[in-house]
């Protein structure tokens, strides 16, 4: 795919939104379906590999609006079965070519709190786009109606214009509801169990709420002022916020429930133990895992090496190993801190990478050397200690294992190596087990996630969970989808008593 | 915000402050640690151990080296300045129980994590023998609270200026040549130190346990940073540690990642300290 610019795809825009408004008959399906489907504004990839402002810039309005008159506005509307909080999609998108932004955003956020968020990182290429009749008759989910863009545009809109507001807060109900873990998950379960009038303090281990979308997800691909935002309005609603303050350690579960007199908790503590492969080397100087290396550019702003105490390693040549976000979101960090070669090494074909499709697209613009089909097998060091280099086997795909994916198998005698000065291990994070060490009955499965039922309820009394403590390493929208449900219960209860 | 108390200056570059920290104070146990941040947009978190701690006072005590960007800044921070931020209590408590006799060695700052955990195997029964090391006496810290607590105090220094002119291995082997041997020797100091405590007291298989200093961020075992070789695995210092038995600690290892950030370390950071 070539670079076009934003001022090229702006003009494009204004042009054919002239031509369909000089038409005077209403636009048929066909019609529709001609409108070209509207490329995401990018920095241009030679400016933005050294600075780490958002890459997707959003739509024009004139965008928005084609992108708006392109959904057919199905009856069935498939589109809604593959959101995972079952937003209004053929709803909010009318209201879009009705130049009712306002309309478009009171929609989404009967579903969703986090549109803005949600909007950019959703994996939408496998939810809410990939039935969408548009794209299945053009035969390309990339031809289906953008139906993410649409969403951050009038979350974006809605900001930008300054209307975002403090929803209201019924009566002090006197009920205290304890939220541990400030994500997605969390941050959910807080609005929507303050909105019924109960008091809520979160707790944070870290010194600056927003789990993974702060310290995870960087700058250039979701803007911390976003979340900041998010986190202002639950402020604003009297919501209490402690970071620095780790349940497990600082103060035990029980004791928030016996002593401290809170009436129901959300466990919201996301999937924080990063997976290593095990292989020979992982502990020399230069091998981080991506949760480290992220938090160190993200969270203590390390890219910042003006200003931030915090140290990130100055590396020339580095391998990151892993497909998904995580991987992507490291390969991408590491050539906006002057990697001059970055390696993304990944044992299947670009058709299972669990990252979205953008990402893929833009580390690729942005000069990532993709090995596919490729795992490595141990990392070398040099006589100090220091990582040197990487040996690598080659992989070809094998029979379908259970999961229907064909699975990679290792080609004998195929190894060679890379010289490198760092490697990133991208492969994943298991559940962080503080919690379940330090809270006697609380279930657990066999990976470590905790148990929740259907209502978010876990085997406790007054004890909820919800994200990726229970889903394990999953997405923003899931956690936001099951903050709801468990705020729904936790509401449910707190009025029964 | 956590409010200094009290600051005391120890030796040249080391410095001892009470800060009010409430629930740490009350939850925390011998051989846990703090991670402390002086600036909450671009300061870095550091590691350090709570050398002490009141519960009906709501206070806990650090003792830190003033070795870089962070020690270096606190060490400048006066009674009623706030830390910008304070989380603990981290890391897993000291197993003590009553082991019968118990040489704690510890060098240089070290003396300040193990004063602590001295104290609790003193409280358990133990007949506790200490052995201090310091360059010189100049930097010898923390002797009459370890006199306090000590059945035997035995201060070493490297260049003979106070007590034994030795390396503290020398009266840690003579100590593992009697009979009966110690039943446990605990080794906090620089990593060069507990490696050679650790290969010290190898031969006459004294369990020994030592504390690492390892570079941390999260504390919670989200980053793997803090990462050890220990026998055949890997673990995590914030979280399964910080002790472990030295005579399974690849130790080499530990100080080569310990000297990562060299480089960039030595260059001068500009973050204002705008939360003091
Ligand atoms: C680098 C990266 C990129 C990603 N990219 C995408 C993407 O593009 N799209 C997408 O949909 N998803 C993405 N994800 C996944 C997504 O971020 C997570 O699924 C989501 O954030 C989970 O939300 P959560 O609320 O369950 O937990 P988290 O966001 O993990 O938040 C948990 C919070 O709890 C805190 N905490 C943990 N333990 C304690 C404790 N004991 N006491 C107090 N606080 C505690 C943590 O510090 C953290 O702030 C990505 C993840 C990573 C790591
Ligand atoms: C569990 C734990 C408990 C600790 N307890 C204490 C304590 O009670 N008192 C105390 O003075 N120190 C203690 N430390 C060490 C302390 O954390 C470091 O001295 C501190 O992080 C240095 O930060 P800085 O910004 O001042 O120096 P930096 O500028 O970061 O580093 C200065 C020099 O020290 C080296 N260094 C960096 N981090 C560490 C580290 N973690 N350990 C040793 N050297 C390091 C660097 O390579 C550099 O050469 C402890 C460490 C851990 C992990
Ligand atoms: S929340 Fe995600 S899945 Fe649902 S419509 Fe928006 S972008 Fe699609
Ligand atoms: S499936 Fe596609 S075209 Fe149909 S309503 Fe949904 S977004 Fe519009
Ligand atoms: S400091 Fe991050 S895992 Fe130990």
């Amino acid at each position: 795919m070539t670079y076009i610019s934003p001022e090229k795809l702006a003009d494009d825009a204004k042009n054919v939104l002239e031509e369909l408004n000089a038409r005077i008959e209403p636009l048929k399906p066909k019609d529709r379906m001609a409108i070209p489907a509207q490329e995401m504004p990018s920095q241009d990839p030679a400016v933005r590999r050294g600075n780490m402002e958002e890459v997707a810039l959003g739509y024009t309005p004139e965008q928005a609006k084609l992108e708006a008159e392109r959904c057919l506005q199905c009856k069935n509307a498939p589109c809604i079965a593959g959101c995972p909080v079952a937003i209004d999609i053929p709803g909010f998108i009318q209201a879009i070519a009705d130049g009712d932004n306002l309309k478009a955003i009171d929609i989404i956020k009967e579903s969703s709190l986090l549109p803005a968020v949600c909007g950019r990182v959703c994996p939408q290429e496998s939810q809410c786009q990939a039935p969408c009749t548009v794209g299945k008759a053009l035969k390309s989910v990339g031809q289906a109606v953008n139906i993410g863009r649409l969403e951050r545009f009038v979350a974006d809109w809605e900001r930008e214009q300054g209307l975002i507001e403090t929803p209201t807060v019924k009566p002090e109900t006197g009920k205290k509801v304890g939220i541990i873990g400030t994500g997605p998950a969390g941050l959910t379960v807080a609005a929507d169990v303050r909105r019924e009038g109960h008091a809520v303090t979160l707790f944070e281990a870290f010194h600056k709420p927003g789990g993974v979308m702060i310290y995870g997800i960087p700058e250039f691909r979701l803007p911390k002022a976003i979340v900041q935002k998010e986190i202002d309005t639950l402020t604003a609603m009297g919501c209490e916020l402690k970071t620095n303050f780790v349940i497990g350690r600082t103060r035990k579960i029980i004791d928030l429930l016996e002593q401290d007199g809170f009436d129901a908790l959300f466990i919201g503590t996301g999937a924080g133990l990063p997976r290593f492969m095990n292989i020979e080397g992982e502990n020399l100087v230069g091998v981080y895992s991506a949760n480290e290396y992220l938090t160190r550019s993200n969270l203590m702003r390390a890219y910042d090496k003006e200003r931030s105490a915090t140290p990130i390693f100055e590396s020339e040549k580095v391998a990151v190993l892993g497909g998904g976000n995580v991987a992507m979101d490291a390969a991408r960090t590491a050539v906006r801190l002057g990697a001059k070669e970055v390696h993304l090494i990944y044992r299947r074909t670009e058709v299972e990478m669990p990252a979205r499709v953008e990402e893929v697209a833009h580390a690729k613009e942005e000069g990532v050397i993709f090995h596919l089909l490729e795992n490595p097998k141990r990392i070398l060091s040099d006589e100090k200690g220091w990582v040197s280099g990487i040996e690598c086997l080659r992989y070809e795909l094998g029979a379908p294992d259970d999961s229907g994916r064909r699975r990679p198998v290792a080609i004998e005698g195929s190894e060679f190596e890379i010289d490198l000065d760092t490697v990133i291990v991208a492969i994943g994070n298991d559940s962080n087990p503080l919690i379940r060490q330090t809270t006697p009955g609380l279930e657990t499965n066999k990976w470590g996630n905790i148990i929740a039922d259907k209502t978010g309820k876990t085997s406790l009394d007054r004890i909820f969970a919800g994200g990726d403590i229970v889903l394990g390493a999953a997405t923003v929208i899931l956690a936001m989808g099951e903050g709801r449900i468990a705020a729904a219960s936790i509401n449910k209860m707190l009025v029964e008593d | 915000m956590n409010r200094i108390l009290e600051k005391k200056q120890l030796s040249e570059t080391v410095f001892q402050m009470r800060i009010d920290a409430p629930l740490i104070a009350s939850e925390r146990q011998a051989g846990q640690f703090i991670i402390l941040q002086l600036c909450k947009d671009y300061g870095e978190r550091i590691p350090l151990t709570i050398a002490d701690a009141d519960p009906d006072e709501g206070s806990i005590t650090i003792i830190f080296q003033a070795v870089g960007g962070t020690t270096k800044k606190l060490a400048q921070m006066n009674v009623d300045d706030k830390i910008a931020a304070l989380v603990g209590p981290l890391g897993t408590p000291t197993h003590i129980e009553n082991f019968g006799t118990v040489v704690c060695v510890g060098g240089g700052i070290g003396v300040a994590p193990l004063h602590p955990i001295a104290q609790a195997l003193k409280a358990a029964g133990n007949k506790v023998i200490i052995i201090m090391g310091a360059r010189n006496k100049e930097l010898m810290i923390l002797e009459d609270e370890m006199r306090a607590i000590a059945d035997e105090l035995i201060i070493c220094t490297d260049d003979g200026s106070y007590g034994r002119k030795c390396l503290v291995t020398e009266p840690l082997k003579e100590l593992c040549e009697q009979e009966p041997k110690p039943a446990l020797a605990v080794a906090i100091g620089p990593p060069i130190m507990m490696k050679f405590c650790a290969e010290t007291t190898r031969p006459y298989k004294v369990p020994t346990q030592v504390s690492l200093n390892t570079i941390m961020v999260d504390g919670t075992g989200m980053c793997g940073g803090c990462r050890v070789t220990v026998g055949d695995e890997t673990k995590f210092v914030c979280v399964d540690g910080p002790e472990f038995d030295g005579h399974l600690v690849d130790f080499d290892n530990m100080i080569s990642r310990l000297g990562s950030y060299k480089k960039q370390e030595a260059g001068d950071h500009h973050c204002k300290l705008d939360d003091v």
